[in-house]
């Protein structure tokens, strides 16, 4: 770990000036070493000095997180977690308590946007092959939290108490009915009675404040499993040396603020001019269950799994179809996990990856392609795509991306990221390679 | 500690030592004790007892006509009660049940033949399905029809078409007199 010149120097001057903040800090970081820890992950951390946009996505991912504890922790105060209640107190949150409406709406909106941000952030590590040695563990990190915050999501959307609250959880509940023998067991289980009811909804919120705290637990451990190898880049090459990083303060902060500025005014447009169009308008109508809503379509960041979930329509070797199904759905997030082994290359960015590159191209189309079947019902047509997007899926993550690997011969890499981004001679060494860039 | 030792050094030429089995029958005793202890926990998830207690539902059937759907609320969940003519009922016998996905007898689905009750929760992800109020589409079987993902049932509420695997259920049920209805 070379230290930089500009944060070693800055870093140095309170850890050690004779101040009284000065000697406050260190009595302080002898004991805690706290500002000490601070000044190594941000100031010394070296940053590679080619991260692009893409790479903001992280950084805006963990303020989102922030923003939707903060909210929901002041909207736990005005809910009441009972069946018979629920739906009363979000509607008196947004008609009579102070500013109630623009928290629900931040907190609402924030869902979506979350999911926006780290949807980004995977498909950057996948086109720059972030998943990659030495950092499986830090993406594999990143699959769990992915996972957590579907999970928090599922739930949150449950407490309104509305239609498709009601309807979303007894669809979500009863694919664990397809597991065999202990399936309707394992369903009573999770609602605590014969149907989603109150002891559902009860246990729901408790899981719903619960979880965005294992989240962050799980982000803690994200970040120290980034900071062990830093930050992967848009060549995808190693750091080799000083000329190859800046520091993270103050180049990667400026830039990061500057990327969130642009995020609120995006989140801000949805918060204040159209705060319902990313949600159902059944969710309005008060939960009955006597009565299914004439269509159950999940909020939109769960689309794609939707349509794997509804695309097997017919029993295959004996299992059936409701199974199949509920596999392929759990099996599309956990494949992930496996993907810094599935892939044989080991050339992390897509730059320098000519077949890669289009195949990555047609697997966002492919996800496109199913949230689309998964907005619409199941009939005609829609079936069909949805079963070859399903089929292409999987065909991408177990065939392709092996196969990929092996037959592709790579474009030649740069010899350090100093010497492609800032030319020739600054880098000491290359010449050729980097004309490229 | 010195025979500790001792007892621990044969290990490296193979064969368990007495270290060995206590620590194996140490973890095992601990494992059961963390299941044992555990089971409390998940168990306070299951149904308590007044959810259990309101797991029977009285009907008076008097006034369901022939052709006539009722639907009540049992554990929460609707149940159909349909009256069946004796049209729907000859359609249901007259199924050849080997063609079937899930093959089932309409006599093996009811003990008053003119008395079809089932659970009125499509068996593919929990919907209701349409059909048991007047008007509502019955699908080209006569039975329901679930708008969710297109399941459709006769008039027996077995499934013919769609993604369900299995026909509505039949919950426990008895008549306690010519009128009345006792599910659960």
């Amino acid at each position: 770990m070379a230290a930089p010149p500009t944060g070693a120097a800055g870093g140095a001057s309170i850890l050690t000036s004779n101040t009284r903040t000065g000697r406050i800090i260190r009595w302080v970081d002898y004991r805690l070493p706290f500002v000490a820890a601070l000044q190594h992950e941000l100031n010394e951390y070296p940053t590679p000095r080619n991260l692009n946009y893409w790479w903001n996505f992280g950084s805006l991912a963990g303020i989102m997180l922030v923003i939707m504890i903060a909210t929901g922790v002041i909207l736990a105060m005005h809910y009441t977690p009972n069946a018979d209640l629920a739906f009363d107190s979000v509607e008196r949150l947004m008609r009579d308590v102070n500013y109630g409406w623009l928290l629900r709406y931040i907190h609402m909106n924030g869902a979506s946007m979350f999911f926006v941000l780290v949807y980004i952030h995977i498909f950057r590590g996948l086109y720059y092959g972030s998943y990659k040695y030495p950092r499986e563990l830090l993406w594999m990190l990143g699959v769990v939290i992915l996972l957590l915050m579907m999970a928090t999501a599922f739930m949150g959307y449950v407490l309104p108490w509305g239609q498709m609250s009601y309807w979303g959880a007894t669809v979500i509940t009863n694919l664990f009915s397809a597991i065999p023998v202990v399936g309707s067991k394992i369903v009573t289980l999770l609602w605590g009675g014969f149907t989603v009811g109150n002891p559902t909804l009860n246990r729901f919120f408790s899981l719903h404040y619960l979880l965005p705290f294992v989240i962050v637990a799980v982000v803690g451990l994200h970040i120290i499993a980034l900071h062990t190898h830093g930050s992967n880049n848009p060549l995808g090459i190693d750091h080799r040396g000083p000329q190859d990083s800046i520091p993270f303060h103050p180049y990667y902060t400026i830039k990061d603020m500057f990327g969130l500025s642009v995020f609120l005014i995006i989140f801000a447009i949805f918060v204040f001019y159209m705060p319902n169009s990313l949600g159902d308008a059944q969710n309005y109508i008060p939960a009955n269950p006597l009565q299914t809503p004439p269509d159950i379509v999940p909020e939109w960041y769960f689309l794609p799994f939707y349509a794997i979930l509804r695309s097997i329509t017919f029993d295959f070797l004996g299992i059936p179809g409701k199974l199949i199904g509920v596999i392929l759905m759990f099996s599309s997030i956990l494949l992930l996990f496996v993907l810094p082994w599935l892939d044989t290359s080991r050339v992390r960015s897509a730059r320098f990856r000519p077949i890669y590159k289009i195949v990555y191209w047609f697997l966002l189309i492919d996800v496109f392609v199913l949230g689309y079947v998964g907005h619409n019902p199941p009939s005609g047509s829609i079936v069909t795509i949805g079963q070859i997007a399903t089929f292409y899926y999987f065909l991408h993550f177990l065939i392709l991306i092996p196969l990929i690997g092996k037959i592709e011969r790579p474009r030649p890499l740069p010899i350090s990221i100093g010497a492609a981004v800032l030319g020739a001679g600054a880098g000491a060494a290359a010449a050729g390679p980097t004309e490229r860039h | 500690m010195a025979d500790l030792a001792q007892s621990h050094l044969p290990a490296g030429h193979g064969g368990g030592t007495r270290r060995d089995f206590l620590l194996l029958t140490a973890g095992a005793l601990a494992g059961v004790g963390a299941v044992i202890t555990v089971w409390p926990f998940v168990d306070t998830l299951n149904p308590a007892r007044d959810t259990l207690a309101l797991s029977t539902t009285e009907v008076d059937i008097s006034p369901v006509q022939v052709g006539q759907r009722l639907t009540v609320a049992w554990r929460g969940k609707p149940v159909f009660i349909d009256h069946r003519t004796p049209e729907e009922i000859k359609a249901a016998e007259a199924v050849d049940i080997s063609t079937l996905r899930d093959p089932q007898k309409d006599s093996d689905r009811v003990k008053k033949t003119e008395w079809l009750i089932v659970v009125g929760v499509c068996t593919h992800l929990g919907c209701i399905p349409l059909g048991n109020k007047q008007g509502e589409d019955r699908g080209p079987f006569g039975g329901w029809f679930c708008p969710c993902h297109g399941s459709i049932y006769d008039t027996s509420a077995r499934i013919r078409q769609g993604p369900a695997p299995l026909n509505l259920a039949v919950p426990p049920y008895e008549f306690t007199s010519a009128t009345a209805l006792k599910i659960g």
